[in-house]
């Protein structure tokens, strides 16, 4: 099958990346709502984090295209 | 208790971005689906790495996740012995073993391998079970999920069914095979991801591992169990007695770890069509051990949680309480959705709430492109509309017929979705006797690929008598403390035992003990049917070795099973 799966996963984990993570920014002084998670801003961790995850999903995804 | 989550409109946002992407992918490989073989095989043309991870992720089920979750509150690490003990070792074997005969023998199916291997009636009778069985379970599967969608989001429950059976339908309808083990990929990623805060923070929130040996050593030891008890695998499996479990190292090594492990990797269609979708024989082969890398770890993503949401119960400081069903009794089941409201703020919630709506779908779909498949090679095929011989029309028949079925699949689920929850009793009994027709069906298809002699009729008759004693036995045990016959007992209670999944080990342990010999005895008695020509690439002794060098030391499945092999002794062995 032609479609490479590494595609769709990287660009919604980019996407699920870029919301968390400015959804994280803007709430970042919002300690009540952390307090829940230890007073970690977790979106602003799994946010960057889907979207190094994305980005390589897609970086693999453009070499093996290049190749 | 109000079980209800408060959303944001991001959680919402992820929820729907996940969906967009799950039927993109299904309409992007909506115009490969020319023939029957690409609906339904996936046109055998798939990576390794995307069957592998594909492989473990139906697996991967929400019921899965939430169970195991409990079961890790409820027995703590020896959960463990469902993925080390209890997966590994026939994940290896599969590969190694087994794989180069379903793949090689062109086998379209499990149900096909026995009709190739044995005869028409013992196909008939796998397919027909088999059928029935998967349809049974993704209705199971739908009604948690609309429960669950009920309780946790609100939403109206008919609708929840509804909804979620059509987006699954929609992409295995549009890109079949192909589009759910895709998404079976993508699934697994967002599960994995969204479970990981929980896993982070709860951890933290009781600090660390060591952190949380400490506070469980109280809990268990009042419990009457030894301190360490929740947090090691093996080491307390002396005596029935003496775990949570109530399983001894025996049972646990027999029952779970040889027969109802390879009766489920080895034989279960559901499974193994992952693997015969692969673009080759040494993909084939590699899939099981690309899929075993990442389920050795999956208890630290879904059973540690679990443990950690023991200590969290003992201490009142913390908030944390389990819904209660009629009687009083906790939910463990809910664990899981309990520990995403304790932890995660709205943001990564939806993140979890996506994870936990991917699970229940990545199952759903893979029941339903298995029975498709079935429905369409091994029952209309095979009885109702043969080949004719014109390749063109029969492809396009078959393609026609392979949709149908997954609309019926679909329709049929949603049916038994309402059964179950009208008689929940009723599944939940025909869910455990299914369970156990695997250990019959592993004893039936290790003899006929290990032992030429094997005979049609012997295997037909000793699939039949293991089911019939896997009935018999359900029928005449019952598990300690039993109020319903849907437990067992039946037909009159023999023996008791401690605990439930005590008498399913043991359930398969007699099924497939029966079916080996019977099969044994009865081969040596009847006339062997196929010639030794006939059963090349069916049978190990008969089937010439493949010469093929492997250069990369990595893509070789002897190094790749010593390591999944080695990883798997090392993490027993540390938490022994």
């Amino acid at each position: 099958m032609g479609l490479d799966i590494r595609i769709p996963i990287g660009f919604m984990f980019t996407i699920f990346g870029v919301i968390i993570t400015i959804y994280g920014i803007f709430t970042n002084s919002n300690t009540e709502m952390y307090a829940k998670s230890l007073s970690i801003n977790i979106n602003l961790w799994m946010g960057l984090l889907m979207l190094v995850f994305g980005g390589l999903m897609l970086y693999f995804a453009k070499r093996k295209k290049t190749k | 208790m109000d079980l209800k989550f408060e959303l944001g409109w991001v959680d919402y946002a992820i929820m729907l971005v996940y969906f967009v992407f799950v039927l993109g992918i299904g309409w992007a490989l909506k115009k490969y689906m020319k023939d029957a073989s690409a609906f339904l095989e996936a046109g055998r043309s798939l990576p390794a790495w995307v069957a592998g991870l594909a492989f473990i992720s139906t697996n991967l089920g929400a019921l899965e996740v939430m169970g195991m979750t409990a079961s890790g509150l409820k027995y703590g690490m020896l959960t463990t012995h469902f993925y080390w003990i209890g997966a590994i070792p026939a994940m290896i074997f599969l590969a190694l073993f087994m794989m180069p005969f379903y793949y090689g023998s062109k086998a379209r199916s499990v149900p096909e391998y026995l009709k190739l291997r044995f005869d028409e009636k013992t196909r008939g009778l796998n397919a027909i079970l088999f059928a029935v069985m998967t349809i049974l379970a993704s209705g199971i599967s739908m009604y948690a999920l609309a429960i669950l969608m009920e309780k946790v989001l609100g939403w109206d429950f008919h609708m929840c069914l509804w909804a979620s059976a059509i987006i699954v339908l929609a992409y295995t309808y549009l890109g079949g095979l192909s589009s759910a083990i895709y998404n079976e990929v993508l699934q697994f990623f967002i599960i994995v991801i969204g479970l990981l805060p929980i896993v982070f923070l709860a951890l933290k929130d009781v600090g660390g591992w060591m952190g949380l040996k400490a506070q469980l050593a109280t809990i268990t030891t009042e419990k009457g169990f030894a301190a360490d008890t929740w947090t090691t695998t093996w080491q307390h499996t002396g005596q029935a007695t003496s775990n949570p479990m109530g399983v001894e190292w025996f049972g646990i090594l027999m029952g779970l770890g040889l027969v109802l492990s390879f009766g489920y990797w080895c034989t279960n269609f559901l499974i193994v069509q992952r693997a015969m979708a692969a673009e080759s024989k040494a993909a084939a082969v590699k899939v099981p051990l690309i899929g075993a890398l990442p389920k050795m770890f999956i208890p630290f993503l879904i059973i540690v949680p679990g443990i950690i949401a023991l200590v969290l119960l003992n201490n009142p400081a913390k908030g944390f309480v389990l819904p209660v069903d009629a009687n009083g009794s906790p939910v463990y089941d809910y664990t899981i959705i309990m520990l995403l409201k304790q932890y995660l703020p709205t943001g990564v919630l939806g993140l979890g709430i996506t994870a936990l709506l991917a699970s229940f779908m990545s199952g759903m779909a893979g029941n339903v492109s298995a029975f498709n498949t079935v429905w369409t090679y091994d029952i209309y095929q095979s009885y109702i509309r043969p080949v004719t011989g014109n390749k063109e029309k029969d492809d396009k028949h078959y393609l026609t017929v392979g949709k149908i079925a997954t609309v019926f699949g679909v329709l049929v689920s949603i049916g038994a979705a309402y059964i179950a929850s009208k008689f929940g009793n009723i599944m939940d009994f025909l869910q455990t006797i299914f369970s156990t027709i695997n250990a019959p069906l592993f004893a039936v298809i290790f003899l006929g690929m290990f032992w030429k002699r094997t005979t049609g009729h012997a295997a037909f008759i000793g699939l039949l008598v293991g089911f019939a004693v896997a009935m018999l036995h359900h029928g005449l045990t019952i598990p300690h403390g039993s109020m319903t016959y849907f437990k067992g007992g039946w037909l009159g209670v023999v023996h008791e035992y401690p605990v439930e999944m005590a008498q399913n080990f043991w359930t398969a342990i007699f099924a497939f003990t029966t079916s080996t010999t019977l099969t044994v005895v009865l081969s040596l008695v009847t006339k062997k049917v196929k010639s030794d020509e006939e059963l090349i690439g069916l049978v190990y002794s008969l089937t010439p070795r493949d010469k093929v060098f492997v250069k990369e030391w990595y893509n070789r499945p002897v190094v790749l099973a010593s390591i999944v092999g080695v990883v798997c002794v090392i993490l027993s062995i540390i938490f022994w």
